[in-house]
């Protein structure tokens, strides 16, 4: 058995834990199997705000709507949240204790609340200006499709802190480990799903 | 370096190149639209097409995935759900802006 080869997404623990390495295999294959389902509920949403996009009943177009500094900002505190977990996958793969772990689990969940609390900014300030949902179709698409990613971001928040908790309850064991490589494919996904969001929906909406 | 401390910089080094590239992409795309040089189509075609570049970084050297040394199970699954993506998509957006042009 080699265990330098490559058995799922993600960081592979290899040869630093090979046990759990063979172990990880079938759980993340099942994990990924829900990120992708979850891949095709988001691509239909894209698919109806595509033909929603010119359906403003006379409301806000999307130009009115978007502002480019906050996007930027955003998009800029979720990319950089995904260094910060691949910073503590290396923790989980290479350090005995988890003391430099939570460290970067931490600074990923700050990252995290951070997206949250620009992202709800910017939706209060659309909602003020006259962008609600029930406004008209391309508004209900947009609140469709952008809160949803949102909770998803929070959901990886509540599991960043569930693992937290598990690490200083069970330490670093096979299974927390185990964890820890999913929430990893979880959210490195919903970073693929902001890009998505930021191209099609803010930069297409906002281009003149 | 020896063995273990080398795989580990290795690793490391993925995931800053990873960042890297990401930023720059991310970055470009956002400038695009900042500072239109080009009509409003061809902008468009940038910043997709910069957006697919950035999904390729974000799965190789985030996720893990390349075609070399992927388990079989976890490409396929990824093709099958592109399959299934391009068609629910495409067909949707066909479908509804046909609509639309005959209810003009």
């Amino acid at each position: 058995m080699n265990a330098g080869e490559v058995k799922h997404p993600g960081l592979n623990l290899g040869s630093t834990d090979t046990d759990t390495h063979e172990q990880a295999e079938g759980d993340v294959f099942g994990f990924w199997v829900f990120l992708m389902s979850d891949a095709v509920i988001f691509a239909l949403l894209f698919a109806v705000y595509g033909t929603m996009l010119a359906a403003t009943a006379g409301g806000p177009t999307p130009a009115d709507a978007y502002k480019l500094g906050p996007t930027f900002a955003e998009t800029l505190t979720l990319l950089t949240s995904s260094l910060t977990f691949g910073m503590a996958s290396i923790a989980v793969k290479y350090e005995a204790s988890g003391s430099v772990l939570f460290g970067w689990l931490a600074i990923t969940l700050a990252l995290g609340l951070a997206f949250l609390g620009l992202e709800l900014h910017d939706f209060a300030t659309m909602i003020g200006e006259g962008a609600y949902p029930a406004r008209s179709g391309f508004l209900s698409s947009f609140f469709a499709l952008v809160p949803l990613h949102g909770l998803h971001v929070l959901a990886g928040c509540l599991w960043l802190v569930v693992m937290i908790v598990q690490l200083s309850t069970f330490g670093l064991d096979a299974r927390v480990k185990i964890n820890l490589l999913r929430l990893g494919l979880f959210w490195h996904f919903l970073d693929i799903v902001w890009i998505a969001i930021f191209s099609i929906v803010y930069l297409q909406g906002l281009i003149r | 370096m020896t063995g273990p401390g080398r795989e580990k910089w290795n690793d490391i080094r993925g995931y800053l190149i990873g960042y890297g590239l990401a930023l720059a992409l991310t970055a470009a795309a956002f400038a695009a639209v900042r500072w239109p040089t080009f009509g409003a189509g061809a902008t468009l075609g940038l910043v997709f097409g910069l957006a697919l570049v950035q999904l390729t970084v974000h799965f190789r050297y985030f996720l893990h995935i390349s075609l070399r040394r992927s388990a079989r199970d976890d490409l396929l699954l990824i093709l099958f759900s592109t399959l299934i993506i391009v068609l629910m998509v495409s067909g949707t957006i066909v479908i509804m802006s046909d609509l639309r042009g005959r209810m003009m």
